[in-house]
C-alpha cells in the first residue's frame, strides 16, 4: 500500500488546519443556529453589476482575457485608486487582476521569499499570511499587536520584529478581526523606518471602502517614499460584495509585478472573464451601492458594539472592515471555551480570537454582517448565556 | 425630518427606540420626539403588520381595477379618487401615467364579490368611462418582505 506520508510534503502537513474546524462541525448537528461568524457581505451583488457579468456572457465574452487581466478593468483601477487613495499606477505594468486578493498576497509572498526569509504578520489578523509564508519556505515573524493600541502596529514593535533577513511587512488593514484601521499618522511613523530599508510592504487594503466615523482609509503606499516599496492588493469581494466571483488584484512597482505576473500567468493563466466584466462597471458606477451598504453596516456596527457594551463585554469601536471584537476575559473563560459553551447553550456562532494568531485569545470575533433583528436576537442570547456563567 | 429614521421604521416599525437611537447616533430621547413629531405632521400615517393572506384558507382575494376617467373641469381627478377611495374595500388608490388614470387596489371574501363591487359601484360613478379588473392569483412579495423562500443563510455558520 501507498504510504501517503512519503508522498506529501512536511512543509504542508505541518500547517494546522483552521481554528474554527471543530466548532463548524459542531454546528453541522444543530438546528436554529444564529450566527455572527462569517466574514462575508450578506448582501447580494448590486444588480447592475450583476446585469453586467449576464451581458458579457451573452455577448459570448467566454475566452481567456490576457494574462494581467482585462486592459479596460486595469485602466479602471488605477483611475479608482487615483480618486480614492491618491495613488498613481500605469495599466500597462503596474497592475495585476487576480483570483480574489488571496491570490494576489500568495503570488506576492511567494514572489520574494527565499528559504529562511523572514516576513513580519501582525496578529490577530486573517488567517492567510502566516501559512502562506511558511509555504513559501519563508519565516512568519509576528507582531502581537495590542488592544491598547487599538491593535494598531506601533514603531516600536516594527522596529523590534525586524531583522537583517526581514524581507517584506504584511499590512492587514483595515483588519479582520480586529476592524482595527491605521491612520495617517500611525502609517507616517512606520514609513520612517520602512523607508531607510529594503523592506517591501505588502498592503491588504480589501477591506478599505469599508471605514467608519468620517475616517476614510489612507493607504500606506500614499505615505511619501513608500509608493516605490509597496504593493497594494485589493480587490471586489467586500466592498462590492463579489466574493463568489473571485477578483482581486494587486498594484505596484513593475519590478515585483512582473515576476507575480509570471507566478499568476504560470499557475491561474487569467482572473475569471465573467468577473472582470462585472468588476468595470462597478468601479465606473459602483459608488453609490458601496454607500449604501456602508451606511447600512455602520447602523449594524453602532448596534452590535452598543449591545456587547451593554450585556457587559467590553468591545471597542471597531473603526473598520465589518467584525466587532469584543473582550470576553470579563467571564473568566478562554474564547475558545467561550464559544464553544455559546454555541451549545444558545446556539450563536462567534469565532475566537486565538484562531487570528496571537494577541486573540479572551476575544472573540462577531461579524456584523447580518439584519439589525438577528444581531439583536444574538446579543440576547448572548446576554442570556453570560446570566448562567 | 430624519429619512434615515423613516427608513429604519418602514422596515421595521417594531424596532426598540433604544436601537434606533444607537443606530443613528442619537438619544432616545431624539428618537420619541422625531417620531412624535413625524406623526403630527402625517408624515408617518400608521403602523401595520405585513401578512401573508394565502396561507389561511380563508384568505380574500384582491384586483388590480384600471379605471379610466374624464377629469372634470376645475378639480382634475381629485374628485373621482376622493369618491373611490371612500369605500372600505379600496385598499389603494393611485394616480398613472400611461394609458389608463387610477389605479385601485379592491379585496373582498370572494372574486364574486369583487367583481360586483366593480360592476355595480366602481364603474357607475360619474365620469368613470371603462375599468379594467385584474385579481391578484398569488402573493410573491409584500412591502418588501418577500412571501416565498425559506430564509436560510447560504452562508453557513462559520468562515474566517
Amino acid at each position: 500500500m501507498i504510504d501517503y506520508a512519503k508522498i506529501l510534503s512536511p512543509t504542508v502537513t505541518s500547517i494546522k488546519p483552521s481554528g474554527i474546524r471543530r466548532f463548524f462541525d459542531i454546528t453541522e448537528t444543530m438546528q436554529d443556529v444564529i450566527s455572527l461568524g462569517v466574514g462575508e457581505p450578506d448582501f447580494p451583488t448590486p444588480w447592475e453589476i450583476r446585469k453586467a457579468g449576464i451581458l458579457s456572457l451573452e455577448s459570448g465574452k467566454t475566452r481567456y482575457t490576457s494574462n494581467r487581466g482585462l486592459e479596460s478593468l486595469r485602466r479602471e483601477i488605477c483611475t479608482y485608486q487615483k480618486r480614492k487613495y491618491g495613488l498613481s499606477y500605469r495599466p500597462e505594468d503596474e497592475v495585476l487582476v487576480t483570483v480574489g486578493g488571496s491570490e494576489a498576497i500568495d503570488a506576492c509572498i511567494r514572489a520574494i521569499t527565499c528559504a529562511g526569509d523572514e516576513i513580519i504578520i501582525p496578529q490577530p489578523s486573517y488567517v492567510c499570511y502566516e501559512p502562506m509564508v511558511t509555504l513559501s519556505g519563508g519565516v512568519p515573524v509576528i507582531i502581537e499587536t495590542k488592544a491598547e493600541n487599538d491593535f494598531k502596529v506601533t514603531p516600536e514593535e516594527l522596529l523590534a520584529a525586524i531583522s537583517p533577513r526581514t524581507k517584506a511587512l504584511i499590512m492587514p488593514y483595515p483588519c479582520n478581526p480586529t476592524g482595527a484601521i491605521m491612520e495617517r499618522e500611525d502609517l507616517e511613523a512606520l514609513a520612517a523606518i520602512l523607508r531607510e530599508r529594503d523592506i517591501l510592504v505588502l498592503s491588504d487594503e480589501i477591506y478599505a471602502e469599508l471605514t467608519f466615523g468620517g475616517k476614510d482609509h489612507v493607504s500606506i503606499a500614499s505615505i511619501e517614499g513608500m509608493q516605490e516599496r509597496t504593493v497594494v492588493i485589493n480587490g471586489f469581494s467586500k466592498a462590492f460584495s463579489m466574493t463568489g466571483w473571485r477578483l482581486g488584484y494587486a498594484c505596484g512597482p513593475a519590478p515585483i509585478l512582473a515576476q507575480v505576473t509570471k507566478i499568476h500567468q504560470y499557475a491561474i493563466m487569467c482572473a475569471p472573464t465573467t468577473a472582470q466584466h462585472a468588476a468595470v462597471e462597478a468601479l465606473r458606477n459602483g459608488d453609490e451601492a458601496v454607500a449604501a451598504m456602508r451606511e447600512e453596516y455602520d447602523m449594524r456596527r453602532r448596534l452590535i458594539v452598543a449591545g456587547f457594551n451593554r450585556i457587559g463585554l467590553t468591545c471597542r469601536e471597531p473603526k473598520g472592515a465589518f467584525y466587532a471584537f469584543p473582550c470576553i476575559r470579563s467571564t473568566g473563560l478562554s474564547d475558545e471555551e467561550f464559544c464553544e459553551r455559546l454555541l451549545y447553550a444558545e446556539r450563536v456562532a462567534v469565532v475566537p480570537g486565538s484562531a487570528f494568531g496571537r494577541g486573540g485569545d479572551g476575544f472573540v470575533r462577531a461579524s456584523y454582517c447580518y439584519s439589525t433583528e438577528h444581531i439583536s436576537e444574538a446579543i440576547r442570547r448572548i446576554e442570556r448565556f453570560l446570566k448562567t456563567l | 425630518m430624519n429619512t434615515k429614521l423613516l427608513k429604519l421604521l418602514n422596515r421595521d416599525s417594531r424596532t426598540p427606540v433604544a436601537d434606533l437611537a444607537v443606530m443613528l447616533g442619537i438619544t432616545e430621547e431624539e428618537v420619541r420626539a422625531e417620531i412624535r413629531e413625524m406623526e403630527r405632521e402625517g408624515l408617518i400615517r400608521g403602523y401595520k403588520a405585513v401578512i401573508d393572506w394565502d396561507r389561511l384558507d380563508s384568505a380574500y382575494v384582491s384586483a388590480i381595477i384600471e379605471l379610466k376617467v374624464t377629469p372634470k373641469a376645475g378639480l382634475g381627478f381629485e374628485d373621482v379618487a376622493a369618491k373611490v377611495m371612500k369605500y372600505p374595500e379600496v385598499e389603494s388608490v393611485y394616480l398613472m401615467s400611461g394609458v389608463y388614470d387610477l389605479n385601485v387596489v379592491v379585496k373582498g371574501k370572494t372574486f364574486q364579490e369583487v367583481a360586483k363591487f366593480v360592476a355595480k359601484e366602481l364603474s357607475t360613478i360619474e365620469s368613470v368611462t371603462s375599468t379594467a379588473t385584474h385579481f391578484v392569483l398569488r402573493r410573491y412579495k409584500e412591502m418588501d418582505v418577500e412571501l416565498l423562500g425559506t430564509g436560510k443563510d447560504e452562508r453557513g455558520s462559520y468562515l474566517l
